[in-house]
């Protein structure tokens, strides 16, 4: 039985007085992806996907190298900041939702240190 | 996990009709949602026809109609009648709104009233807002100084500090924005609700509070303020015309803007 009053369940554990640096970050990268989602587009346009070649030639500039891990990090920080909101909105069993939480965490951290990893040989190794 | 679909004993099924008098010309329908927790019975709509001739133009008018001369059963709140008690508020024609301020011409075909959306029932259109009312009063809806009251009793303000508060102590409190927005229907139990931060930013907003930092503290959390996607029900659904996503983001920007 739960007899606790309204007022004290409402302020339960207290503010967590944090959560306007996920919200912040989450604007910049929104912001940040904007033109790097434009240089991506531009640069496939332009037919540096074409084949591997191609690709290995424009991944070796040191522009476009650039370019493509900050794109990486850029949209691997929004990406988790989003799915975050999206899981905490949605999934109400707790350990459901922090299995999930570190679940997309380690996804997106695989998945990106592997492109950077990729893009890094392509620059050093000419691989 | 969210609830897609209702618990079976919440599944809202057909109830009654009760037709119009036979030589009623100007006749409208009514589905109003029923539901009567000492019954045990699931909740119904019950249909009313109503001579819209003998009828107030409000669907409040309606309402009071039904009750006085159909069927007193039907149970609401309201007190006012022109909008500025916020006791009727409920969903009608899909769209949460004062029953009071409504027109009924303004609906199209059956008028189908509910109670507001995601809330526990009381009784028929009285939702139980004992939990908004618990938020409301965790803010501290009140003028907090540590400066000693003038001498002549009055707290000053300019004329442009007053105007800071236009569009935001015209809020009457009915709680239609709150339960028409999805993040409070799914984490009501955290995230305080369009109402009671339009409430929040009516005090932050206030020059004569000297308690900015301490309110913007208790509400800097991942769901009490951050739970706002900024989807805009709250103010498409106003029926006092307030912009209450506008005052969360104003809250937002607050603390974006302590930030180093």
């Amino acid at each position: 039985m739960k007899m606790q009053s309204d007022l004290g369940r409402v302020r339960g554990l207290g503010s967590a007085k944090s959560g306007s640096s996920h919200w912040w970050t989450q604007r910049v990268t929104a912001a940040a992806n904007l033109p790097l989602g434009i240089w991506f587009i531009v640069s496939i346009l332009a037919g540096h996907t074409a084949n591997y070649d191609a690709v290995h030639a424009w991944l070796s500039s040191y522009f476009h190298s650039t370019m493509m891990i900050l794109m990486i990090v850029s949209v691997a920080v929004h990406f988790t900041h989003g799915l975050q909101v999206v899981i905490e909105d949605y999934v109400h069993n707790r350990k459901a939702e922090v299995i999930s939480l570190m679940l997309i965490k380690a996804v997106a951290a695989f998945l990106s240190v592997a492109a950077i990893v990729s893009v890094l040989r392509i620059v050093f190794a000419g691989a | 996990m969210v609830e897609f679909n209702l618990p079976a004993n919440s599944v809202v099924k057909e109830g009654k009709t009760f037709s119009a008098p036979a030589d009623a010309k100007n006749v409208r329908a009514f589905k109003i949602y029923r539901f009567d927790p000492d019954s045990g019975d699931n909740p119904r709509t019950d249909t009313y026809d109503i001579d819209l001739d003998k009828c107030g133009p409000m669907v409040l008018d309606a309402l009071i109609k039904i009750k006085n001369e159909i069927d007193a059963t039907l149970t609401f709140r309201r007190s006012c009648r022109e909008g500025i008690c916020g006791s009727c508020a409920m969903n009608i024609d899909g769209r949460n709104t004062l029953a009071c301020l409504k027109p009924i011409e303004d609906i199209k075909g059956e008028v189908k009233i509910y109670p507001l959306p995601h809330m526990p029932v009381v009784k028929d259109l009285v939702p139980d807002l004992s939990q908004p009312y618990a938020q409301l009063a965790s803010i501290e809806p009140w003028l907090k100084a540590d400066s000693p009251t003038p001498p002549d009793g009055e707290r000053l303000q300019s004329r442009e500090e007053r105007a800071k508060l236009d569009g935001l102590w015209e809020c009457i409190l009915c709680f239609s924005c709150s339960t028409a927005c999805p993040s409070y229907w799914w984490n009501s139990d955290r995230y305080l609700g369009p109402a009671v931060l339009l409430q929040a930013y009516r005090w932050l907003a206030d020059s004569r509070d000297e308690y900015t930092g301490e309110r913007l503290d208790a509400l800097e959390d991942p769901f009490r303020l951050y739970r706002c996607h900024t989807i805009m029900n709250c103010t498409n659904t106003c029926p006092k015309g307030l912009n209450p996503a506008l005052a969360i983001t104003e809250i937002k920007k607050m603390i974006a803007e302590r930030r180093a």
